[in-house]
C-alpha cells in the first residue's frame, strides 16, 4: 500500500461517514436549526431573517445542502485523518492498524472539534453579530491552532520521554502538557459572548448537543470505516507492507 | 449443538511505519485538497469572501453551524 491509496482510503472514509453523519444532523440537527430560525422570525434580531427571495431555501439548506456541506467536510477531514495515521502509525505504541485508527479518529474528534467547541460554543442561526464574524472565526481558528500545536507537542515531547521513562509515565506527561497549553489558551483569548438574553437556553443546548454529535459521529465512523479498510489490507494478506518493500 | 472449530485468530500485529519521505509530498498535496475544502465549508462569505454573492455560504449553511463554526 502506497501513501497515495492511504490517502484514497482516508477520503472515502470520509465520504462514507457523512452519509452518517447527514443522517444524524437532519433527525437531530435539524429541529433546533428550524426552531431558532422561527424564533428569528419573530423577533427583532435581523440575523437570518427570511426576505421575500432567499439566495437557496430552508428545504434546500436542510437537505442537498447540508448533504454536501457535510460531505465536504467528512472527505477533508478523511483527507486529513490519512497523513496523520501515516506520521502516527507504527510510530506510537504497538497497536493494530484498527485500533490505531479509532484512536487517532477521537483523538482528532477531541483536538479540532471538542477544545475549541468548549472554549467557542458554537451557535444556531438568529445567534451572534453579523458584524463581529470576523473577529468571531479569527478567535476560533486561533483555539483551533493552539489545541492542535499542544496536541503535536504533547505527542513529539512524548514519544521523546518513551525510551527513557516508559510508555505510561511519558503519556502522563504529555498529557499534562496538552491540558496545560490549552487552558494557557483558555485564559488568554477573550470571552465572547453573544447569545441574546432571551434565547432559549433549552434550545440553544440542544442545537450544541446535536453539534457535538453530528462531529462525534463523523469522526467515529471515519476511524472504523478506515480501520476496517486498512486492517485487511495491512493484516489480511501477510505482506509486510506499508514500506517501500512490500507495495504492491 | 457445540462444534469445536478452531479458526485462526487473525493477528493484530503493530505496524510498520511509512517512512517521512515518503509521507510528506502525499501530505504537501492532501493537505493544501483538505484545507480548499475546509475553507468553503466553514469560511467562504462569512469571514472571507472569494465570490462576491452569498451562495456558498447559504448553500452549506446548516453543515457549516453544525460543524461548530461561527456561521454569521
Amino acid at each position: 500500500m502506497t501513501m497515495g491509496d492511504l490517502l484514497v482510503r482516508g477520503m472515502v472514509a470520509g465520504l462514507i461517514a457523512s452519509v452518517l453523519a447527514f443522517g444524524f444532523a437532519s433527525l437531530i440537527g435539524e429541529p433546533p436549526i428550524e426552531a431558532a430560525i422561527a424564533l428569528a422570525d419573530t423577533t427583532t434580531n435581523p440575523a437570518h431573517a427570511t426576505d421575500d427571495s432567499p439566495v437557496v431555501t430552508r428545504v434546500v439548506q436542510r437537505t442537498i445542502g447540508l448533504a454536501t456541506g457535510i460531505a465536504m467536510l467528512g472527505t477533508a477531514f478523511g483527507g486529513f485523518f490519512a497523513i496523520a495515521f501515516a506520521f502516527i502509525a507504527g510510530r506510537v505504541g504497538a497497536f493494530s492498524a484498527r485500533a490505531t485508527a479509532l484512536g487517532i479518529a477521537l483523538t482528532a474528534w477531541g483536538v479540532i472539534y471538542l477544545i475549541p467547541y468548549l472554549k467557542y460554543p458554537p451557535n444556531p442561526p438568529a445567534v451572534g453579530d453579523a458584524e463581529t464574524i470576523q473577529y468571531r472565526t479569527a478567535m476560533y481558528l486561533a483555539m483551533l491552532a493552539i489545541s492542535v500545536f499542544a496536541a503535536v507537542a504533547a505527542l513529539a515531547l512524548g514519544r521523546h520521554m518513551t525510551a527513557q521513562s516508559g510508555a505510561w509515565n511519558a503519556s502522563l506527561v504529555a498529557g499534562g502538557l496538552f491540558l496545560a497549553v490549552v487552558t494557557a489558551g483558555y485564559l488568554l483569548l477573550p470571552v465572547i459572548n453573544e447569545v441574546p438574553e432571551t434565547f432559549p437556553a433549552s434550545l440553544l443546548w440542544s442545537f450544541r448537543l446535536a453539534s457535538l454529535g453530528t462531529q462525534f459521529v463523523l469522526w467515529t465512523a471515519i476511524g472504523l470505516v478506515f480501520g476496517t479498510l486498512t486492517e485487511r489490507a495491512l493484516h489480511g494478506s501477510q505482506q509486510p507492507s506499508l514500506t517501500r518493500a512490500g507495495a504492491r | 449443538m457445540m462444534q469445536s472449530v478452531s479458526v485462526p485468530i487473525p493477528q493484530s500485529a503493530p505496524i510498520p511505519a511509512i517512512p517521512v519521505r515518503e509521507i510528506v509530498p502525499w501530505a504537501v498535496f492532501g493537505g493544501v485538497g483538505v484545507l480548499v475544502l475546509l475553507y468553503f465549508v466553514g469560511v467562504e462569505q462569512g469571514a472571507a469572501s472569494i465570490f462576491s454573492n452569498t451562495l456558498v455560504h447559504e448553500f452549506v449553511h446548516d453543515a457549516r453551524h453544525l460543524a461548530g463554526l461561527p456561521c454569521h
